[in-house]
């Protein structure tokens, strides 16, 4: 490969081929097993539509299973630990943080990520809006972002209530609504205020 | 994060068998604490029992009246739910007021009442903690203590629960069902399941070893307004450094339980009887036997001023 094909995401692919050797190094280590632990499990995935099919140490949470088995690296690992809300996917329809929950946890599920949302030719709405309003700088945790803000949209359409709803069975779109259901995804740019008029902006549309 | 195996129950009793035989086993529901707390080696479990499987995720009324509630329902969908939403409003007040979108998705009724109790000394595995290590020590007690417990502490152990629903659920004087390892199921008052730190610590609820949560079963509505008051640093995703969940009949008189302050959910129902006198008199009574420290004694101002809100929001809508 010439230096001028050398791509960020080949790159990257490339080290998740050596992150998958790192265990061997580790596995070196005096840790006491456990009979049977270590043990590889099948584990079967539908990700954005497609089956999958992995062998997996049952310690791989979903995140590190997207990104370094799949090679799906939209899903960002910001914290590790589900403060950030960098690795947020749907699963069965619901966003959830993928670095707290183990890949064998969802085996015969469907995940979809911000690859499965829409494609460079077919932008998903809220991919297009996040382009129109500016709803980032860097964009590490814009995957996240994008995978919790049309989660949103449909928990406020199904009529689940927030922590700023008023009256508890009667749930309705605003910007404080918006900011509350979105606090589990941190933008270190700080975006947020056009983050909330891209949501605005599909919802909009969607009620049009 | 240590080797561990795992296995998908489909079965309570003999996932209930399972860990109760299996040295070092552990249940996983959502897994949002017992994860977070294994990639730090803090929680290092040899096998998983994954009980995601076992159908209890149904909310369904009793015989008397009350709702019997899966302990594999979500957050969202109990704080969602419309019998909760119309007789038992303080419970999904404070669900809602925890945690993020993504964690109430995933975090079940019963692994919620079962997060450790922890402080940022427990996190940090380079400090002591009579929780993590018993006989360690505690870096909180001269460390930074802002966040931590001001009822029910020990010499020991000083930090706070930092459950919001389990505040609610104390409130309205829920029973936790189970089932134990010898496939006998018992029903645990709420204010028996958690346990005080004392001398040890790391024991924090009432389950004997395999012993799985069920259900959590609440009485029959109490009627009233229910209100929970959450105070923290940051408007949304943030622990309680104090939080009061409230039911307020038309009478004046009130039932009160506090989160934030207490190393369990807090409740002493003799202090519903100041109800009637006001703010203070309530303030007075919940903190009596309180034990702080130089960071957070103002948690106590803070108690006051929370309940006194409470009481004027109520007076201007009436």
């Amino acid at each position: 490969m010439s230096s001028d094909q050398l791509t960020r995401r080949g790159l990257l692919q490339g080290s998740a081929v050596l992150a998958a050797a790192a265990p061997t190094l580790s596995a070196a280590a005096p840790t006491p097993k456990t009979s049977g632990a270590n043990a590889m499990m099948p584990v079967e995935l539908t990700v954005n539509g497609r089956e999958v099919h992995l062998q997996l140490d049952p310690r791989t949470s979903l995140l590190d299973a997207l990104r370094e088995h799949l090679h799906l690296t939209g899903t960002k690992k910001g914290c590790d630990h589900g403060q950030c809300g960098a690795c947020t996917v749907i699963v069965e329809g619901r966003r959830i943080n993928s670095c707290l929950t183990l890949a064998v946890m969802h085996d015969g599920e469907k995940v979809t990520t911000i690859e499965g949302l829409g494609t460079p030719d077919h932008l998903h709405a809220m991919q297009k809006a996040f382009i129109v309003h500016d709803g980032y700088q860097c964009g590490y945790c814009t995957p996240g972002q994008i995978c919790s803000a049309v989660s949103v949209l449909e928990e406020i359409e199904a009529g689940i209530p927030s922590h700023v709803t008023a009256d508890l069975n009667d749930v309705a779109i605003s910007d404080a609504e918006l900011r509350e259901r979105m606090s589990g995804n941190i933008c270190r740019c700080a975006a947020y205020p056009n983050i909330i008029a891209a949501m605005r902006d599909v919802a909009g549309e969607a009620k049009a | 994060m240590r080797p561990f195996t795992y296995e998908r129950a489909t079965d309570v009793a003999a996932a209930a068998r399972a860990a109760g035989s299996v040295q070092g086993a552990r249940f996983i529901a959502g897994g949002t604490n017992l994860l977070d707390l294994m990639k730090l080696q803090i929680e290092t479990p040899t096998h998983l029992i994954d009980v995601n499987h076992l159908g209890l995720d149904r909310i369904e009324k009793t015989d008397d009246g009350g709702l019997r509630i899966g302990a594999l329902v979500r957050n969202t969908d109990l704080a969602a739910d419309k019998a909760v939403r119309r007789d038992y409003g303080v419970l999904s007040r404070a669900l809602l007021a925890g945690a993020s979108g993504q964690l109430r998705n995933k975090a079940t009724t019963g692994g919620n009442l079962l997060q450790r109790t922890r402080c940022p000394y427990f996190y940090d595995t380079r400090m002591p903690c009579n929780k993590r290590k018993a006989g360690s020590g505690c870096g909180a007690m001269q460390g930074m203590s802002r966040s931590l417990a001001i009822l029910g502490v020990s010499d020991a152990c000083i930090a706070q629960h930092p459950s919001d629903m389990a505040v609610a659920m104390r409130l309205l004087d829920a029973q936790v069902d189970t089932m134990g390892a010898d496939g006998v199921a018992r029903a645990i008052p709420i204010a028996d399941f958690h346990l005080l730190p004392g001398d040890t610590p790391h024991k924090e609820t009432a389950l004997k070893a395999g012993e799985i949560i069920t259900s959590v079963t609440l009485p029959k509505p109490i009627g009233g307004t229910h209100v929970y008051r959450k105070v923290r640093d940051r408007a949304s995703y943030a622990f309680a450094l104090v939080s009061v969940a409230a039911v307020f009949d038309k009478d004046g008189s009130a039932r009160f339980a506090f989160g934030g302050i207490g190393a369990k959910p807090w409740r002493t129902p003799t202090v519903d009887a100041a109800a009637k006198h006001g703010a203070k008199a309530v303030a007075e009574a919940a903190l009596s036997g309180a034990r702080t420290t130089h960071h957070n004694d103002f948690k106590k101002l803070l108690v006051e001023r929370t309940l006194t809100s409470l009481y004027r929001q109520r007076e201007a809508r009436a």
